[in-house]
């Protein structure tokens, strides 16, 4: 197609559209990261856009106290006194890397599994049990939190890693074998029979053929699940928060410093960075298996 | 030959395995139900107890199956696969969408039968009407914008040179987890009193602009709206994403025929590229409805409800552990439920057209 004036205008209005968009959308994530790194003073007197007007107010203080934990100063009881830190975002972060890989890693197996069923076995109850499956995607996962948090009370799991483990595998493995499914399913029927005729088990044809085979797939599942696990504020709080404050994950402690420290913007900021940096990384690193996987499963439950 | 006995023999193998597997299995859970270990190592010993007990019990109930002749093994064998994982999602969610149905007619502590008190509640008190009001508001303008947006931004991005980069930082956004956003634009409404030197941008704007600065978040009904935005801004990249992907599977020389006709690109983007999406977009759409519905975060981490942007997911938390009243926190719990049914009852009447069934 030749390019005339007309076109060649038109194609300039959309790219100033779309850049305006982008400069919108990044705004307010540049105005967190700048206010991060500035002092407290500055923060609350001058807007983050005018921060290069005092360049010497740019400090890594915010992100000590908020990793290591805020400084103050208790009185002992000989008299002196002695410098303690406060909780710290640190301890959090290593809470979310806890509760989050392995409620990525158990589900991803046990749905590979029934996903393969589903895909290539015929037996009774088939069709009603992958009909469950689907129904349950998009079931708000409210209706279950007093059920279980009972169930959880009465043997003990209430406040502890393993719950919430459990409660996050529960709650994601409907999308997972929905997503392994629309893959295992796709995988060309002749490679799985020229294993049955050498005589392969079942066992044996999921875990050297389908497993290894599905990889594209299980890693479309783990990213999400991984973006959903380490962002969820509402499962922690209600399972995890039995156990004090010690067992925090970053957006439960972040939400707290937002209650306790509304105003403290230096704080807040960097404590909002460190909760996005991780999923940001997983996310910009492994971008094409993330779109894949929206796109296979666009619904969560 | 001889190397061969042990692997031939199943019951051999059976005897080994199914102790082991249990002992592993077992052990593992009361080891971490009375964990004394520190955080990393017993998320380690976690990652590895998950995965071997996983695979253990695979490959047991698998040995177990093969006991039997072969057609009794393929009889069995489907089970052993689905089994974990539907007993799993029968504890999780099935069972309890029934006891939640059945919490929901009895008391604050499940000690009474009140019948439907609970939901007479839920549909006369105050504070629940404005959560309807705004969960409407949600559902209305927080898919609506974002389908918008996120189709607008799919259009533009298309008919660029700056395709990827430009998708790229409108998705960046759904990394976020919503407290985070929350911070974020929190820090984008703070409000100071006229004459303050403004630090949020909005009110900056506002009075580089002449206007007076406002408590974007303390005045009903508008702040529901502001926090709404947030929602956009996270859910415009996933429509975004599932919408380009929608675009480039319209065929070319429609479009190309479209143009030769002398059609505008306003009348193209009606007449061919619009309809031809509609799949995508009614997904994207509920997709993010469900979303909505079901946000509870910002809320919470923002306003905690007051000034009158209180949802239904948020009071449904408040009812559960802030005034530990199970019964109207279970009826909450089932509205929603039923709110979503529509889309339940669609994606079961999709997944009965798919041929593999």
């Amino acid at each position: 197609m030749k390019l005339t004036a007309k076109t060649a205008k038109h194609n300039k209005l959309i790219l100033v559209l779309l850049i305006f968009l982008c400069i919108v959308w990044s705004i307010p994530t540049v105005g967190m990261l700048v206010t991060s790194f500035r002092d407290k003073d500055a923060v609350s007197s001058s807007g983050w856009w005018q921060a290069y007007k005092t360049p010497s107010a740019f400090t890594l203080a915010n992100y000590d106290e908020v990793l290591g934990g805020q400084h103050f100063t208790v009185g002992t009881a000989s008299g002196s006194t002695e410098s303690r830190r406060g909780v710290s975002m640190a301890s959090a972060f290593i809470s979310s890397i806890t509760v989050t890989v392995p409620a990525v890693i158990i589900p991803i197996l046990v749905a590979a599994a029934a996903a393969y069923a589903f895909a290539w076995m015929s037996f009774w109850g088939r069709k009603l049990f992958f009909a469950t499956v689907i129904a349950l995607l998009v079931v708000p996962l409210q209706i279950a939190l007093i059920p279980i948090l009972r169930d959880y009370q009465s043997i003990g799991l209430n406040g502890t890693y393993l719950g919430i483990w459990f409660a996050h595998s529960g709650f994601g493995l409907s999308l997972a074998i929905y997503i392994l499914f629309n893959y295992i399913s796709t995988i060309p029927r002749s490679i799985l029979e020229s294993a049955f005729i050498d005589g392969a088990n079942h066992f044996t044809v999921f875990s050297r053929l389908i497993l290894p085979l599905s990889i594209p797939a299980l890693a479309s599942f783990a990213i999400f699940q991984f973006i959903w696990v380490w962002n969820d504020l509402l499962v922690a709080l209600v399972f995890l928060s039995g156990s004090g404050q010690k067992m925090d994950v970053v957006t439960v402690r972040l939400m707290n410093m937002a209650g306790t420290r509304g105003t403290e913007w230096h704080l807040l900021t960097a404590g909002a960075f460190i909760s996005m940096i991780l999923p940001l990384i997983v996310f910009l690193s492994l971008q094409k298996y993330f779109v894949r996987g929206l796109l296979a499963g666009s619904v969560k439950g | 030959m001889l190397k061969h006995t042990f692997s031939d023999n199943p019951k051999g193998k059976v005897a080994f395995y199914l102790p082991f597997t249990i002992v592993v299995m077992v052990g593992g859970f009361l080891l971490l139900l009375n964990n004394q270990m520190s955080q990393l190592p017993s998320a380690v010993f976690a990652i590895v107890w998950g995965t071997s007990s996983v695979v253990l019990l695979f490959y047991t109930l698998n040995l177990i199956a093969q006991l039997f002749p072969t057609k009794a093994y393929n009889k069995i064998i489907p089970y052993v696969f689905v089994g974990p994982a539907m007993l799993i999602l029968l504890w999780y969610l099935i069972l309890p969408t029934f006891r939640s149905l059945y919490l929901s007619f009895f008391n604050r502590n499940s000690t009474a039968f009140v019948g439907l008190d609970n939901y007479k509640f839920i549909f006369t008190d105050p504070n629940m009407r404005t959560a309807f009001r705004n969960t409407l508001f949600w559902l209305l303008f927080g898919t609506g914008l974002s389908v918008f947006f996120g189709l607008t931004s799919a259009l533009l991005a298309e008919r660029t040179k700056i395709e990827k980069l430009g998708k790229t930082l409108i998705f960046i956004p759904m990394a976020v987890s919503m407290v985070g956003a929350g911070v974020i634009w929190k820090f984008m409404y703070a409000y100071k009193p006229a004459g303050a030197n403004q630090t949020g941008l909005l009110n900056a704007l506002m009075v580089a602009f002449g206007a007076d600065p406002s408590n974007w978040l303390g005045t009903e009904p508008t702040n529901t709206i502001f926090l709404i935005i947030i929602f956009v801004w996270i859910q415009t990249g996933f429509a975004l994403v599932v919408l380009a992907a929608a675009l480039k599977g319209v065929p070319n020389d429609i479009l190309e025929a479209g143009r030769i006709d002398g059609a505008s690109e306003m009348r193209i983007l009606f007449s061919i590229i619009l309809p031809s999406i509609t799949g995508s977009i009614v997904t994207v759409s509920t997709t993010i409805m469900i979303a909505a519905l079901k946000s509870f975060d910002i809320v919470y981490s923002m306003t905690n409800g007051l000034y009158g942007t209180e949802v239904l997911a948020s009071q449904q938390y408040k009812q559960m552990f802030k005034f530990l009243n199970y019964g109207r926190g279970s009826a909450i719990a089932i509205i929603i439920l039923i709110a979503v049914s529509p889309v339940i009852a669609y994606n079961l009447k999709e997944f009965g057209k798919r041929e593999v069934f």
